[in-house]
């Protein structure tokens, strides 16, 4: 038997590593957020995003939490991003005419960024050292007595949140059966349910075939 | 102490996702900009669930990152079938609904 690391939970001091990585990370993920907001290009976006998801897993990973980390890498940069990528394959961003931010928004949205931003880090800041009295059952010692943070994780989720959990799956399936069902393709004899869409296709056989975008475009912006 | 610290983090990165929302009109950067929100909750829900050696958080966390996925995948097929009717995804455009 040999001898068992202390699990990461354990470890994490506030030693100069930590403190250094932390700044690292949250200085690259709130940069990489902001130049999302300001990408012209949405796969410039999509890109900024997956920067901000890696460097959010290692803030996970500083906070004693390898399995989320792992988790948020494979389901966010390798399903979520994918997707939109595939999407913006798919809808052909350069067809498409260009995104106009007015001046409305501007002024009104980013004061409100910005309020919002020194309201949360003032509520962040003035955050109490939280007492012994309010701790909960998961001391670093049991953490470590149960084998790491994912088996502390699995006894979480599966002991007090498993009816929480049977219904992420529900969820899950849902949103599966309903994505399908509204990506799909309208059929011919199905137009009739739909008249602006027989309406958009062009006459011949494509019905899934957006007709020119100048005309409809135009009827849409009324 | 450094629960602040990963607390502000979380506050920023909601901050920016809640800009990028109000300020973006192209509607699949909004729903990245959503994702960023997502992020920022993330943050301060594993952390504190880290310092109060409670495990909630991090379960909470787990629960969130399915959401997110059923809502981009809900998200994204609305937006290829509205893409078939209308060509747009400028979402000041899309605005039939208002009379």
């Amino acid at each position: 038997m040999t001898v068992r690391r202390p699990g990461l939970a354990n470890r994490m001091a506030d030693n100069l590593e930590t403190t250094v990585a932390f700044w690292y990370l949250a200085i690259a993920a709130v940069g990489a957020g902001a130049l999302m907001l300001v990408a012209r290009n949405p796969v410039h976006s999509a890109i900024s995003l997956v920067i901000v998801i890696f460097h959010v897993a290692g803030l996970f990973v500083i906070l004693g939490a390898g399995f989320l980390a792992v988790a948020q890498i494979a389901i966010y940069a390798g399903a979520i991003v994918v997707l939109f990528l595939f999407t913006l394959m798919m809808l052909d961003m350069r067809r498409l005419p260009e995104e106009r931010v007015t001046h409305r928004q501007i002024w009104l949205g980013i004061p409100l960024g910005i309020l919002l931003a020194i309201e949360g880090v003032v509520v962040s800041v003035g955050t109490p050292e939280i007492s012994a009295s309010i701790k909960g059952t998961f001391p670093p010692a049991t953490v470590s007595e149960l084998g790491g943070s994912t088996q502390a994780l699995a006894v979480s989720l599966f002991n007090e949140f498993t009816l929480p959990f049977l219904g992420a799956s529900v969820l899950l399936t849902a949103a599966t059966i309903g994505a399908i069902v509204l990506a799909r393709r309208v059929e011919a004899h199905e137009q009739a349910d739909y008249p602006q869409a027989a309406e958009a296709s062009s006459p011949d056989d494509t019905p899934a075939e957006p007709g020119p975008a100048e005309p409809v475009l135009e009827e849409s912006a009324r | 102490m450094m629960l602040n610290g990963f607390l502000v983090v979380g506050a920023l990165l909601f901050a920016l996702g809640a800009t990028g929302v109000l300020i973006r009109r192209n509607a699949i950067v909004m729903l990245m900009c959503i994702e960023l929100m997502l992020q920022g909750a993330n943050v301060t829900l594993a952390a504190f669930s880290r310092y109060l050696d409670d495990q909630a958080g991090f379960v909470l966390v787990v629960f969130s990152l399915t959401v997110a996925a059923a809502e981009v995948a809900i998200g994204l097929a609305i937006l290829v079938a509205l893409s078939r009717v209308y060509p747009v995804v400028n979402v000041d455009q899309l605005d039939s609904l208002s009379g």
